[in-house]
């Protein structure tokens, strides 16, 4: 749905993006993680092309963006939605006016878009609260009205810049909960930069990690906690990094209670020292990850039977 | 002199200074606004990014405004004349007025403009709004509060312009008050005047500010 290819952006001397690639499939939630600077923020402006990139393409929906300028870039922006970190909303509207505001730049005309106004408002659960002013609003509120103005063009995409980071946990839940609905309910294709790992946890199916400008690692995250060594496993689960030596890290998708370890301490007659450890719950199901150390003759064997039965063994 | 004679006097002075001000703001507004949002959206980084026409306007702005007013009105005469036809009266004062007032509400405008949120402009431009549409639906109507202000320092610096419209016989409440209370030692219509004055600036800005509070949402 969104493709992004060989994208750079350098600002005089400063190289703000260096060379990225992305591809995010029709109907998945992706989640550009990073740290600040790490770039991820000027990747999703260029994305809607609100930074015109120094190099590479972005293709939205089969259209070819850096293609476009002007008139027709509008008419393409019309077709992503973007809600934003500190909302964005425009003081002198109301919450209605406010929502109706990309269907006027569409040239929507005025009954149709009460009428649309009215159905996005509840859709997001404001039904009601369109003649107040946005300063009236909590800020969970406001972002319901800015998901609101995101979707009026019935867009395919949605863009969100650290949508979450101005919320309390709370509700970034509801937040987060509400974008996963829209995501399954009108197929909404989500494209989310956050520096918050609970984000990816709670609602993506794939993410890229950014430092430098660069991608560091992306895919579905199903896929990243199955490969040794990913950054993403280590950011999720709080292990002491790096690992002390003698000590095996296990990962283990599927269901965490099938006892393994045990099995395998049984069978291969070994002992087991439970270092650390933890079970999230990802978008894709649970994960657990767990430090242990062994000791006995047979270790080998022990992580060898392990690995066979689908573990993630890193030993270090 | 007695309050009967005064009466008529200060009646007529007080519609003089009224009316020279009530055009001289409508035509700085026209003007002024127009210049204001140029100023923002020809500046780098603006909506239509045109340094070299921005700086011209700059500096033209900086000359109307490092002009004192009673120069500025001698100086610009022969426009003046190009203009209205005439060089005196309280017509002759509207443009002087104008000329001098439209950059300093331009900065103003300037000022309103720029306080606007940049989030919300490039929401906006996310939205697929182009240039139009950032002015007229965003620029402006979210800076009106500001804008609003600015008329209202506006209005009340361009009441102060009008005390040296006597110089070319545009009457009003300076005049009045430089004439009979000055020249003729008249020291009640001097107090009365002055008293006219501080009023009609209060009302000003007490409209002023009542506005661009019921149009703030923040």
């Amino acid at each position: 749905m969104i493709q992004v290819s060989g994208l750079r952006k350098s600002y005089g001397g400063t190289v703000a993006l260096d060379g990225v690639d992305l591809n995010v499939r029709q109907g998945e939630v992706y989640g550009v993680v990073g740290q600040s600077g790490a770039g991820k923020s000027t990747l999703l402006r260029c994305v809607n092309l609100l930074e015109r990139p120094s190099a590479g393409t972005v293709t939205v929906a089969g259209q070819d963006l850096t293609a476009l300028r002007g008139k027709d870039l509008n008419r393409a922006r019309q077709r992503i939605g973007m809600i934003h970190q500190h909302f964005a909303l425009l003081s002198s509207r109301t919450v209605a006016g406010n929502v109706s505001f990309p269907l006027e730049v569409m040239g929507v005309p005025r009954a149709e878009r009460r009428r649309r106004v009215g159905e996005l408002l509840d859709l997001v659960g404001l039904g009601g609260r369109g003649g107040d002013h946005p300063h009236q609003l909590s800020g969970g509120q406001k972002q319901r009205v800015g998901i609101a103005r995101a979707l009026a063009g019935n867009p395919s995409v949605l863009l969100s810049d650290e949508a979450t980071s101005a919320l309390d946990p709370g509700t970034t839940q509801s937040i987060l909960a509400l974008l996963r609905r829209l995501n399954a309910e009108l197929g909404l294709t989500i494209l989310l930069i956050t520096h918050e790992m609970d984000v990816v946890k709670s609602i993506c199916d794939s993410v890229a990690i950014m430092s430098g400008g660069r991608v560091e690692e992306s895919g579905p995250i199903g896929d990243l906690i199955r490969t040794p060594g990913s950054r993403l496993t280590r950011e999720i689960f709080p292990l002491p990094d790096p690992a002390p030596a003698g000590s095996v890290t296990l990962t283990f998708t599927g269901d965490p209670r099938q006892p393994l370890v045990s099995e395998a301490v049984r069978k291969f007659d070994v002992d087991v020292s439970i270092l650390g450890g933890s079970i999230e719950d990802l978008a894709g199901g649970s994960v657990g990850r767990l430090r242990v150390a062994f000791s006995g003759e047979q270790v080998p064997a022990a992580l060898t039977y392990l690995r066979e039965r689908g573990l993630l063994v890193e030993t270090s | 002199m007695t309050w009967d004679e005064m009466a008529p006097l200060l009646w007529e002075a007080t519609w003089q200074t009224g009316v020279m001000v009530g055009w001289a703001a409508v035509f700085t507004v026209l003007l002024g606004l127009p210049l204001g949002v140029a100023l923002v959206v020809f500046d780098r980084g603006g909506l239509r990014p045109l340094p070299v026409l921005k700086s011209i306007l700059g500096v033209i702005v900086n000359v109307g405004r490092s002009l004192p007013f009673i120069v500025l009105m001698i100086a610009i005469i022969p426009f003046t004349r190009l203009v209205v036809g005439t060089t005196i009266g309280t017509a002759a004062v509207v443009v002087p007025l104008t000329v001098g007032a439209v950059p300093f509400f331009a900065r103003l405008v300037e000022t309103a403009l720029r306080e606007v949120d940049r989030d919300v402009i490039q929401a906006a431009q996310a939205m697929g709004a182009g240039r139009g549409a950032v002015v007229w639906k965003v620029l402006l109507p979210e800076a009106l509060p500001g804008i609003v202000a600015g008329v209202t320092v506006t209005v009340v610096a361009l009441i102060g312009y009008t005390a040296m419209a006597g110089t070319i016989g545009g009457g009003g409440l300076g005049d009045l008050a430089i004439r009979y209370g000055y020249q003729r030692f008249e020291t009640a219509v001097m107090i009365v005047t002055v008293v006219v004055l501080i009023v009609i600036v209060q009302i000003m800005q007490s409209l002023g500010d009542l506005l661009a509070r019921r149009l703030s949402h923040k």
